[in-house]
């Protein structure tokens, strides 16, 4: 089966509120896509349409071409993680996986690998009730991993990770993708996504705002800005401000000059003897980047209605 | 914005061995739910607990002294246990009567004519109730007529054709067999004609108001009688009793035994049998001192007391019923309800149903193999308990020289199964009504008010005795009609009413109420678990 998640034109009303208003993209295999906007945004009502728990009001979402319910032994085809907290306190982790691979005929030496891979092991026996975030979040990712599938599907799953533990989810998100998988991340928080995901689907107000690679948005966000380094902070403003450029000051020795080529810089500062220490391209972080890309949406934000 | 082509990376294909999809693997993995919270264990294995604690020792039985007859010393121990015969069809029976009659051998006939039946109350006087004085009082039951009987040994085979006092004729046999005949009282002015045939194991009753036009009353069988049996002329007057019911249940009441005095004539044997001598036997024992007959010319007079017919418990009774030893069952069944809701609005709860429809989204599925494990572990559970109750019960009854009244085993079967099988049946629409709330508390108060409530408000007194029925017929609490171990008899006026022991629906169709209510309750489950969004 082709390892992709399509999901076009989704609308979903919850009584007054829009939640989804035609939401369409597509999930590639073999990279990471993040699916990212501002809670409320419609990132877990779209991942709840896609594993068929809730029904949209119009549109369908896709997995290898076949809705959600019509998959045999499901999670063989999709893992998802939605709510790490979904689990039966008095339960063990182990006995979580049990019921769920026995629900799917898989066979019990799976779980082993799972808890293995996700580093439970020391943790499995105990119940669930008394694991941290983070550990719940790893027993959320061993269960999506159950099946094998080669669609993956995590609703913020950094959320309670320690340093460390953001860390290693970055690593193994790539690792799963570099496998040949779809892994379909969300997260209200951009910087969670740095270095882990290659694609980025940015929604605002229940649809797509952006459906972008994160290179391509990078490079289109740094634009042709340039770093300057200068102890003479004012005289080059001028200098620069006079040759056409748009110049602004970000910290007590470095502009960011908009509107010149870096060499024309050089040359216009050696004309002047204007002194400064370093001119470089300037690269977006990926959160410049969707600060920018969602300027216009988070202006709704008061009107979003979170569920 | 920009939408890229898939990057050049083949779709991942896992190592892994498909998995199974079907039922089977639902209910394995519900299985492993259960059987994984230990609170859910502790919950079931309490169930086995308080309905064996109360079935075994709740039911308050403590041997007490006995006054085994008129004038007799109090006595304790063995010879307090009731000596109850048993018919031939395994039931505890009453076979007390006056017989006027003789051997008979091989096929024949007897006729007579009933002229008169009257009754007369018995009243136990004196320091210990040891006399009896009699004063007039109907007794509707009181019966005379002819009777062809195995032998005299309470208990024995027979069948017989009689006049009773408010019931008009009747055929009876066996002790529960009853058929009816012509109808009103016999007379001086209105005689009653009576005639039994014997043909093999086959006796005949045949009825008629003036000797010349016969109608059969009923034919029963009497599988392998001895070609010699006693056959005559009887009498017999169940105890009678007064009762008030007090505003707000409790009854008032007092009794004692009762006489008939029934005068019959154009007696004749004919078709193979000539009549003898006659002999009078108070078989089962005499209870009042005046019962006998005699015989003037053609005309006997015979009095008698006592009844031939099945026992049944009643109200006040020492004798217990096996069902007696269930009455944990209720509050087993409260546990059950609580374990079954969670089961399912824990999921609710937790919103771990989202990963249950997300494993198997055929939801309607999921829900049929909840029930199944709910219901089968709720059944091996409650026929633990049940069995354990009864069997220990019983032992426990028996140990303090009490009576137990004896079914058939298939009765005991289904009195035990029945009860783990209400308890299965009910945990399963407890994890309907859980579905449907999705709400632990709220689903546990409705499960306990349509099942525990009626069964307490019926069988407690706490209702009046119509009401009391008519809850037990229309609420899933009429199930424990399966429990019910002794039929409710017409032939034999007793206080019918859930508080004594008696439901107003048949064991299974009880059951079946409560099933009606389960199918609908779940059905409606299923719609809304396949509507909601999860």
């Amino acid at each position: 089966m082709e390892a992709t998640v399509e999901v076009g034109g989704l609308r979903k009303r919850f009584g007054p509120a829009l939640a989804l208003d035609g939401m369409t993209f597509v999930v590639q295999p073999g990279q990471v896509t993040g699916f990212v906007g501002p809670n409320g945004a419609g990132k877990s009502t779209t991942m709840r349409v896609i594993l068929g728990l809730d029904a949209p009001d119009q549109g369908q979402a896709l997995i290898g071409g076949r809705p959600y319910a019509s998959l045999r032994h499901p999670l063989s085809h999709v893992g998802a993680l939605l709510d790490a907290a979904a689990l039966q306190p008095s339960r063990s982790a182990r006995h979580h996986l049990l019921w769920l691979a026995h629900s799917q005929g898989l066979r019990a030496r799976r779980v082993d690998e799972v808890i293995g891979l996700t580093g439970l092991a020391s943790a499995a026996t105990r119940k669930a009730g008394g694991y941290s975030l983070g550990m719940r979040q790893r027993l959320g990712i061993a269960a999506a991993l159950l099946g094998d599938p080669p669609v993956l599907m995590l609703d913020e799953p950094f959320n309670g990770l320690d340093p460390e533990g953001i860390v290693w989810m970055r690593g193994f998100l790539r690792a799963l993708a570099a496998e040949g998988r779809a892994v379909l991340v969300s997260s209200h928080l951009m910087s969670e996504l740095q270095d882990a995901a290659d694609h980025l689907v940015v929604v605002g107000r229940g649809k797509v705002v952006a459906d972008t690679s994160v290179t391509d948005l990078i490079a289109s966000a740094s634009g042709d800005r340039v770093a300057l380094r200068t102890e003479a902070r004012s005289g080059a403003m001028t200098v620069l401000a006079n040759a056409g450029a748009t110049v602004a000051a970000t910290g007590p020795d470095t502009l960011t000059v908009t509107g010149l080529p870096s060499q024309k810089i050089v040359t216009l500062l050696g004309e002047s003897g204007v002194p400064f220490s370093e001119v470089s391209a300037h690269r977006a972080t990926l959160e410049e980047a969707y600060m920018e890309l969602t300027r216009d949406v988070t202006e709704f934000r008061g009107a979003e209605v979170a569920r | 914005m920009t939408t890229p082509g898939a990057p050049a990376v083949a779709p991942y294909q896992s190592p892994e061995p498909a998995g199974r999809d079907g039922f089977a693997q639902l209910v394995h993995a519900e299985w492993t739910k259960l059987r994984t919270v230990r609170g859910w264990l502790i919950g079931l294995f309490l169930v086995i607990v308080v309905t064996d604690l109360l079935g075994i020792f709740g039911g308050g039985f403590s041997n007490v002294a006995c006054i085994t007859g008129p004038g007799a010393r109090p006595q304790t121990g063995a010879a307090c246990t009731p000596q109850v015969p048993t018919g031939p069809g395994g039931e505890a029976v009453q076979d007390t009567y006056y017989l006027a009659g003789q051997a008979l051998a091989g096929n024949g006939t007897l006729t007579a004519r009933v002229t008169s039946l009257a009754t007369e109350h018995g009243l136990p006087s004196g320091p210990q109730g040891q006399n009896i004085t009699l004063q007039p009082g109907a007794v509707a039951w009181a019966k005379s007529g002819i009777i062809i009987t195995a032998s005299t040994r309470p208990g024995a085979a027979y069948a017989a054709v009689m006049v009773s006092q408010s019931h008009g004729v009747r055929m009876q046999h066996d002790y529960t067999g009853d058929t009816a005949g012509l109808t009103g009282a016999a007379s001086a002015a209105s005689p009653r004609w009576l005639r039994l045939t014997r043909a093999g194991d086959t006796v005949t009753g045949y009825d008629s108001a003036d000797g010349v036009h016969w109608a059969t009353v009923g034919t029963v069988r009497l599988p392998g009688l001895a070609a010699t049996v006693r056959a005559g002329l009887f009498a017999a007057a169940p105890d009678w009793e007064q009762s008030t019911t007090n505003v707000g249940g409790g009854e008032n009441g007092q009794g004692g035994p009762s006489l008939a005095t029934a005068t019959l004539d154009q007696v004749s044997a004919s078709g193979g049998w000539t009549t003898g001598r006659w002999q009078g036997t108070a078989v089962g024992g005499p209870d009042l001192s005046q019962v006998g007959y005699q015989q003037a010319g053609g005309r006997f007079t015979v009095r008698g007391s006592g009844d031939i017919a099945p026992m049944v418990p009643g109200p006040g009774g020492r004798e217990q019923t096996i069902e007696q030893h269930l009455i944990g069952v209720f509050a087993g069944l409260i546990v059950v309800i609580m374990v079954a809701v969670l089961f399912i609005t824990v999921e609710y709860r937790r919103g771990l149903i989202r990963t249950t429809l997300t494993a198997s989204p055929r939801r309607g599925r999921v829900l049929a193999a909840k029930a199944v494990v709910i219901g089968s572990v709720t059944f091996v559970a409650g026929l633990i308990a049940a069995v354990i109750a009864v069997i220990g019960g019983v032992a426990v009854v028996h140990s303090q020289f009490g009576y137990v009244y004896p079914v058939t085993g298939l009765t005991w079967v289904r009195v035990v199964a029945g009860s783990a099988l209400l308890l299965a049946v009910a945990a399963v629409l407890a994890v309907a009504v859980g579905t449907i709330l999705r709400r632990t508390a709220a689903a546990v108060t409705v499960g306990v008010v349509v099942l525990v409530l009626p069964y307490i408000l019926g069988v407690a007194a706490i209702l009046p005795g119509g009401a009391a029925q008519w809850v037990l017929r229309i609420t899933p609490a009429a199930a424990f009609a399966i429990q019910q171990s002794i039929p409710a008899y017409p032939q034999v006026d007793n206080v019918y009413l859930p508080t004594t022991g008696y439901y107003p629906l048949a064991p299974w169709a009880g059951f079946a109420v409560l099933c009606g209510w389960t199918a609908l309750a779940f059905g409606l489950a299923v719609v809304l678990i396949r509507r909601r969004d999860a």
